[in-house]
C-alpha cells in the first residue's frame, strides 16, 4: 500500500508542515503522517504570527525557503511593524491572522507542493534496526518504510488537559492524544520530562462591550513577512486592550483550592514568561491589575481569544471573574481555558542537524524538544526536514550558527544548554541581535539555501537586486552634496542643529535624530535619485549607514566567537579520560558531546579554563 | 585538522614572576616583527635570520628600558609555530612589566595562562604527552590566578566592583525587558538611575586604574615592618635576613640601603623592610615613648608586621596587650621570639604555651631564620597580603578595566544622544564582559532568570 519514503514527517503542526514542504521542495518522497487532516497546521494558542524575536524567525523561515511568511501574509487580518521607535534589531513584525484561513492555506500549499503524500493515522512506533530508523508503524498496523523519520508530536504525547479539577486526556481541546511513542522511544533509551503550557478561554465577540476598551489597529501600511510579493489585505481588524482588578483577582482566588496548578496534580513546569493568569495573581500580587488583548480569531467569526488570560481554573470560577472585566459584563464564553501537559525529549539528546544522538535517521522538532511558539516550532521544523533530506541522499548537514540566525541561536541553546521550562525565543538570547535583523534576513539566509536548492531562482534574483541596489544608495548617499540653505529648513523642521556649509547627504543621516524618509520629503534633489528605488532597499541601505557603527562593534565580536567555532572536537572524543577537568564538566561534556569547542564554551557548568584544558588535548 | 589563525599577537613573561638574574618576555603572533621592530630600532627583524640572537636596547618613547638580548624564531620554526621573539631582560620585575606594556601599547596583548601552550598545541608542535603535562598546569595555574585575582583588587574593591556589576546586570536586564516585552505593561528602566549607576561604575573604575598603575605595584612589593621593644634584637634580625640575600639584594628605584629600605627575595617575592635606617639608628638609645610612636607609625605602613620580642624579657600579660593592640589596628603579623639561645627553646614554648603561633629564633645564631622565612611567604602565598606573583593578573585587570572605561564612555554617550536601547544595550554588553573578566564569567541566563523572577510577563 505505501511505496518507501525518503522521509516521513509524523505530525502536521508548524513543525510537520515545514519539515514535509522542505523536503519536499529539496527532491525528497515525503509522507506527512498526521492524526486528523481536518487540522493541519492549527493555530493552537492564539491566532498570531511573529512578535518581538519571533518575527525575526518567521523572516528567517521565509528566507531560507519556508512555507510560514507566506501563509501569515495570506491569512493576516492584521498587521503591526512593533518597536519602530527603537534601533532596528528590534523591529520586529506581527500579524493577527484567521485561524481557519491560515490552517486552509498551509493545506493547499502543501497539497500543490509536489513530492508529499498524506496519510491520517497514528503512529505508535518505530521500525528500528541496528540504532537506525527505518519508517514507522501504525496505529491501524501499517508499516511504513523510510529512510529517515521526522517527529513533531507537539503537545499530544500522552498529553492531559486539565479545567479546575476536571482532568481527561488530549493533545488538544477535543482532540485525542498521542500514546505509545514516548514509551516506545524511551525503551530505546531515551529521556523524557513533562512540560506544560495552558490556553484562555474563547469569548463571544457580540457579548463584548468595547466601548470600554482601547482600539489597537493595525499598521498603516502592511510591510508583512515574506519577501515575495505576497498580496495583502486591503482593510485591517483591531484588536482591543483592557485589565483585570482587584475584584477579578479576588474572585480568580476563590478557586485556587480547586486549580490544578496550586493542588499538585500538574507535574509539568510551565513557562515563567507566559503564565496563567492564576500565576500572575499569585507571583505579582502586588500588582492591582494585568493587561489584557482581546485578540479577533478571523474575518468571519466573532470568536476572540483573550490574550494574557491563559487559566486552568474551574469554569464557572473563569466565567465568574471575566464578567468584573470591564467589557466583559456581559460576556459569553464558547470554550473555556485550559492547561495541557506533555511529554518532552530533553533535547540535549540531539545533535546540531536535529537528529537524535541514539538513532540515525531519526530528527525531532517542534514542541517535542521543549520549545513554545509556533515559530521556533515551525524554524526547527525547517531544518529538521532539510536535514532529513540531506541524511537521505548522505549530503553533509545543513547547521546555522549563533551569528546566522535566529534558528542558529535557538539549536545551539536547546542542545547545548537544554531546557526545563518551554523555551521561547528572546532578542536577548542573541548575542548578535543587531546582525540578525528581520530586514536582512534575505542577505544573511537566501543564498545558503538557494545553493542548496530549496530557495527559489526569483527570490535569489531578488537577493541580488537588494544587494546592487543597497549598494547604489549607499553611493549616492555618500557623494551627494547638499547646500545648507537647501537642508536648514529641514534640519529646523526637525529640531537638529543647522548646517554652516554644504553637507554630505550620508553625514546628515548619521545622526541619531534624523531617518532617511524624511530627508527624502524634504530634499527634492535626494528625492529624485532615490525615488525609484523600492521602499524596502531604501530602508536596507539607511539601516547600514545609520547603524554601521554598532554592527561593526558586532561583526568585531563574531570574528572574536568564531576563532573556538571553527575548532571542530573529533566525533568519538574521550571526555572521560581527561584528568585535568572536574568531574561535573566531564559528565556534562559527555553527555552533551559537544561538536566545536565554541559550543563546549556555551554549556552551563563548563568554565574558561576547561574550554582551554580541552583545546590543549583536542585535536589528532 | 584546520590549522589554526590567530588574529592576535600575545605577549607575556615566560619566566617566574619576582626578582630574577634575567628575565624573559615571549611576544608571539602575526604583529611580532613589527612590534620588536618598534621596540628595538636598531635593527630591522624582518631581515634578520630565524634562530639569531641580537643585543641591544629596548626603546620606548624615546627611553632606554633595559639592555636586552633578543632571540628571534620565525614561523614555524617556533615554540607556538608562529613568528616568535624572546625578550632576555635584567630581572627587575617592573622593568620587565614596563617592556611589557610597550609591546602592549604597540598592538600586542597580554596572553592568557597557558595561551602560548594552547597555540603551540593547536599548530601541531607539542606531541599529546607534553600537552597533557601542560594541561594539568594550566589548570591549576588558573585555580591559583583565579582565587588571587579576587584577592588582590584592594581596599575591598573586588566586592565593590561585584556589587556594580549585579547592579548592572539588574539594568541591562531592565533594558532587555523593555525590548523584548515592549508590547507589556511592565515598567522600564529609568535612564536618570542607570546614567547615576554609570557614573559610580565610572568613578571606581577611574580609581581602581589609578591604583594599578602598574610600576607602583611592582615597586611595592610586600612592605614588612619589624617592631619591638629596644634590645629585642631588631637590628641583628634584620642582618640575619638579609645576610644570604645580600648577593641579590636588588636597587629598586627610590629606595637605598642607608635612607629607608632593604629588599630581599624569598621564594621569588619581594619583601620590603621597610624603616631599616631607623632600626639601625635607634637600635640602642631610643627613648621609650618615642619608640612606640615610630612603631604605630611602621604599623601603619606595613602589609605585614613582624613583632620581635626577647622570650626572657617580656611576660605573658605585656605580650597579650601587644596582641590585642595588633587586632585593633588590624594588622597582619607575625609574633616571634628572639634569643632563644640564651634559654632552651623548649623552656620558651613553656612559657608561652598559650600562644602556639609564637615562631622562636635566635637571630644571632640564625637559628629558625628560614622557618620565619618560609611563614612570611605563607602568609603571601595564603592571600592575605598583596603577591608579587599577581602582576600579571593585575595587569590582565588594569587592562579589562581600561577598556572597561572606554564601553562605560560609550554608554554614556549613548544615553545622552538618546540612541534606542538596543543599542545603549551593545554597550552595556560590552561593560558587563569586562567586569566579568575582572570578578568571573557573566552569560546571559543571569538577565533572563533576573527578568523572570522580578517581573510580571504576560504574553
Amino acid at each position: 500500500m505505501f511505496p518507501k519514503y525518503d522521509v516521513i514527517v509524523v505530525g502536521a503542526g508548524h513543525a510537520g508542515c515545514e519539515a514535509a514542504a522542505a523536503a519536499a521542495n529539496l527532491g525528497s518522497k515525503v509522507l506527512l503522517i498526521t492524526m486528523n487532516m481536518q487540522t493541519i497546521a492549527q493555530m493552537s494558542c492564539n491566532p498570531a504570527m511573529g512578535g518581538i524575536a519571533k518575527g525575526q524567525i518567521v523572516r528567517e523561515i521565509d528566507a531560507l525557503g519556508g512555507y510560514s511568511g507566506i501563509v501569515s501574509d495570506r491569512s493576516m487580518i492584521q498587521f503591526r511593524m512593533l518597536n519602530k521607535s527603537k534601533g532596528p534589531a528590534m523591529w520586529s513584525p506581527r500579524s493577527q491572522n484567521d485561524r481557519m484561513l491560515f490552517s486552509i492555506t498551509w493545506r493547499e500549499m502543501l497539497e500543490q507542493t509536489p513530492n508529499i503524500d498524506f496519510y491520517q493515522d497514528m503512529v505508535k512506533g518505530l521500525l528500528i534496526n541496528d540504532r537506525q530508523v527505518h519508517g514507522v508503524i501504525t496505529s491501524l498496523g501499517h508499516e511504513i518504510q523510510s529512510k529517515t523519520v521526522v517527529l513533531t508530536n507537539g503537545t499530544f504525547l500522552n498529553g492531559i488537559i486539565h479545567i479546575g479539577e476536571k482532568k481527561f486526556g488530549g493533545g488538544r481541546v477535543a482532540e485525542k492524544p498521542a500514546t505509545g511513542i514516548t514509551e516506545k522511544l524511551v525503551e530505546l533509551g531515551f529521556q523524557s520530562d513533562r512540560l506544560k503550557t495552558g490556553t484562555p478561554p474563547r469569548v463571544d465577540g457580540r457579548s463584548l462591550n468595547y466601548n470600554k476598551m482601547e482600539e489597537q489597529p493595525g499598521d498603516p501600511e502592511i510591510t508583512g513577512f515574506s519577501f515575495l510579493n505576497i498580496p495583502k489585505p486591503q482593510k485591517q481588524k483591531s484588536c482591543w486592550i483592557t485589565y483585570t482588578n482587584k475584584k477579578v483577582h479576588d474572585i480568580l482566588k476563590t478557586g485556587f483550592d480547586r486549580s490544578p496548578m496550586f493542588t499538585g496534580r500538574i507535574d509539568g513546569i510551565g513557562p515563567r514568561y507566559c503564565p496563567s493568569i492564576e500565576d500572575k495573581i499569585n507571583r505579582f500580587s502586588e500588582r492591582e491589575r494585568h493587561q489584557l488583548f482581546i485578540e479577533p480569531e478571523g474575518w468571519n467569526t466573532v470568536e476572540i481569544y483573550l490574550n494574557g488570560f491563559s487559566t486552568s481554573l474551574p469554569e464557572e470560577v473563569q466565567y465568574e471573574a471575566l464578567r468584573i472585566i470591564p467589557g466583559f459584563e456581559n460576556a459569553k464564553i464558547f470554550r473555556p481555558g485550559y492547561a495541557i501537559e506533555y511529554d518532552y525529549f530533553p533535547p540535549t539528546q540531539l545533535k546540531y542537524c536535529l537528529e537524535t544522538k541514539l538513532i540515525k535517521n531519526l530528527f525531532f522538532a517542534g514542541q517535542i524538544n521543549g520549545t513554545t511558539g509556533y515559530e521556533e516550532a515551525a524554524c526547527q521544523g525547517l531544518m529538521a526536514g532539510i536535514n532529513a533530506h540531506q541524511n537521505s541522499l548522505r549530503l553533509p548537514p545543513v547547521i546555522l550558527k549563533r551569528s546566522d540566525a535566529y534558528i542558529g541561536v535557538l539549536i545551539d541553546d536547546l542542545i547545548s544548554k537544554g531546557t526545563q521550562e518551554p523555551y521561547r525565543m528572546f532578542t536577548s538570547r542573541a548575542e548578535f541581535r543587531t546582525l540578525l535583523r528581520q530586514d536582512n534576513a534575505d542577505l544573511r539566509l537566501t543564498e545558503l539555501s538557494y545553493r542548496l536548492g530549496l530557495a527559489s531562482q526569483e527570490r535569489m534574483d531578488k537577493v541580488i537586486e537588494k544587494k546592487q541596489s543597497v549598494e547604489r544608495i549607499k553611493t549616492i548617499l555618500n557623494e551627494l552634496v547638499i547646500d545648507a540653505e537647501e537642508l536648514n529648513p529641514y534640519l529646523h523642521s526637525v529640531n537638529s542643529s543647522s548646517v554652516s556649509e554644504k553637507q554630505k547627504a550620508q553625514k546628515i543621516l548619521l545622526r541619531p535624530d534624523i531617518e532617511l524618509e524624511g530627508m527624502m520629503a524634504h530634499l527634492p534633489r535626494l528625492r529624485s535619485f532615490l525615488s525609484s528605488f523600492p521602499k524596502e532597499t531604501i530602508e536596507q541601505a539607511s539601516i547600514q549607514i545609520k547603524y554601521d557603527v554598532y554592527i561593526e562593534k558586532e561583526k568585531e565580536l563574531v570574528q572574536k566567537m568564531n576563532q573556538l567555532e571553527d575548532l571542530e572536537i573529533p566525533e568519538n572524543f574521550d571526555f572521560k579520560k581527561i584528568q585535568a577537568l572536574g568531574n561535573e564538566a566531564r559528565e556534562k561534556l559527555t553527555k552533551i558531546k559537544p561538536r566545536t569547542l565554541g559550543q563546549a564554551s556555551r554549556i552551563s557548568g563548563i568554565n574558561p579554563s576547561d574550554v582551554q584544558i580541552l583545546m590543549v588535548y583536542m585535536g589528532r | 585538522m584546520k590549522s589554526v589563525i590567530w588574529e592576535d599577537t600575545i605577549v607575556a613573561l615566560a619566566t617566574p614572576p619576582g626578582i630574577g638574574a634575567i628575565g624573559v618576555i615571549r611576544l608571539s603572533g602575526k604583529k611580532t616583527f613589527e612590534i620588536i621592530n618598534e621596540l628595538f630600532p636598531s635593527k630591522n627583524f624582518a631581515e634578520e635570520a630565524s634562530h639569531s640572537l641580537h643585543v641591544g636596547f629596548i626603546k620606548h618613547h624615546g627611553e632606554i628600558l633595559d639592555e636586552v638580548v633578543v632571540s628571534i624564531y620565525r614561523s614555524p620554526r617556533s615554540y607556538t609555530g608562529e613568528d616568535v621573539v624572546e625578550i632576555s631582560g635584567h630581572g627587575s620585575p617592573f622593568v620587565l612589566q614596563q617592556i611589557i606594556n610597550a609591546c602592549i601599547e604597540n598592538g600586542a596583548r597580554l596572553a592568557r595562562p597557558g595561551e602560548f601552550t594552547q597555540r603551540a598545541f593547536l599548530n601541531g608542535k607539542l606531541d599529546l604527552t607534553q600537552a597533557e603535562a601542560v594541561a594539568d598546569l594550566i589548570a591549576s595555574n588558573t585555580s591559583i590566578s583565579q582565587k588571587a585575582a579576587l584577592h588582590n583588587i584592594r581596599g575591598g574593591f573586588s566586592q565593590q566592583l561585584k556589587e556594580l556589576r549585579e547592579r548592572l546586570i539588574r539594568f541591562s536586564a531592565l533594558i532587555e525587558l523593555e525590548l523584548d516585552f515592549s508590547q507589556e505593561d511592565v515598567e522600564f528602566a529609568d535612564r536618570r538611575q542607570l546614567q547615576e549607576l554609570i557614573d559610580e561604575v565610572d568613578k571606581v573604575t577611574t580609581s581602581l586604574i589609578d591604583s594599578f598603575k602598574l610600576g607602583n605595584v611592582v615597586r611595592n612589593g610586600i612592605s614588612v615592618a619589624i617592631i619591638g621593644k629596644p634590645n629585642a634584637g631588631k637590628s641583628t634580625l634584620l642582618n640575619a635576613l638579609l645576610n644570604e640575600e645580600r648577593a641579590i639584594v636588588s636597587d629598586i628605584p627610590g629606595t637605598t640601603r642607608d635612607t629607608v629600605e632593604e629588599v630581599i627575595n624569598i621564594d621569588g617575592i619581594l619583601f620590603r623592610l621597610i624603616d631599616t635606617a631607623g632600626i639601625r639608628q635607634h637600635s640602642t638609645d631610643i627613648i621609650e615613648s618615642a619608640g612606640m610612636q615610630r612603631s604605630i607609625e611602621k604599623m601603619k605602613q606595613a602589609d605585614l608586621v613582624i613583632y620581635l620580642f626577647d622570650v626572657n624579657e617580656i611576660t605573658t600579660q605585656e605580650l597579650g596587650e601587644i596582641k590585642n593592640n595588633f587586632s585593633i589596628q588590624q594588622s597582619r603579623y607575625l609574633l616571634v621570639g628572639n634569643k632563644i639561645d640564651l634559654v632552651s627553646e623548649q623552656s620558651a614554648r613553656e612559657k608561652f604555651s598559650e600562644d602556639p603561633e609564637i615562631l622562636f629564633i635566635s637571630a644571632i645564631k640564625q637559628q629558625h631564620i628560614d622557618d620565619l622565612k618560609e611563614r612570611m611567604v605563607n602568609t603571601v602565598l595564603e592571600g592575605e597580603v598583596q603577591t608579587e606573583s599577581t602582576i600579571v593578573t593585575n595587569a590582565r585587570h588594569f587592562h579589562a578595566l581600561r577598556q572597561l572605561r572606554t564601553a562605560l564612555g560609550d554608554v554614556k554617550k549613548g544615553i545622552n544622544d538618546k540612541i534606542p536601547g538596543d543599542l545603549v544595550a551593545i554597550d552595556i554588553r560590552r561593560c558587563l564582559h569586562y567586569l566579568g573578566e575582572i570578578t568571573g564569567e557573566i552569560t546571559n541566563e543571569d538577565q533572563l532568570d533576573y527578568i523572570f523572577s522580578k517581573f510580571c510577563i504576560g504574553k
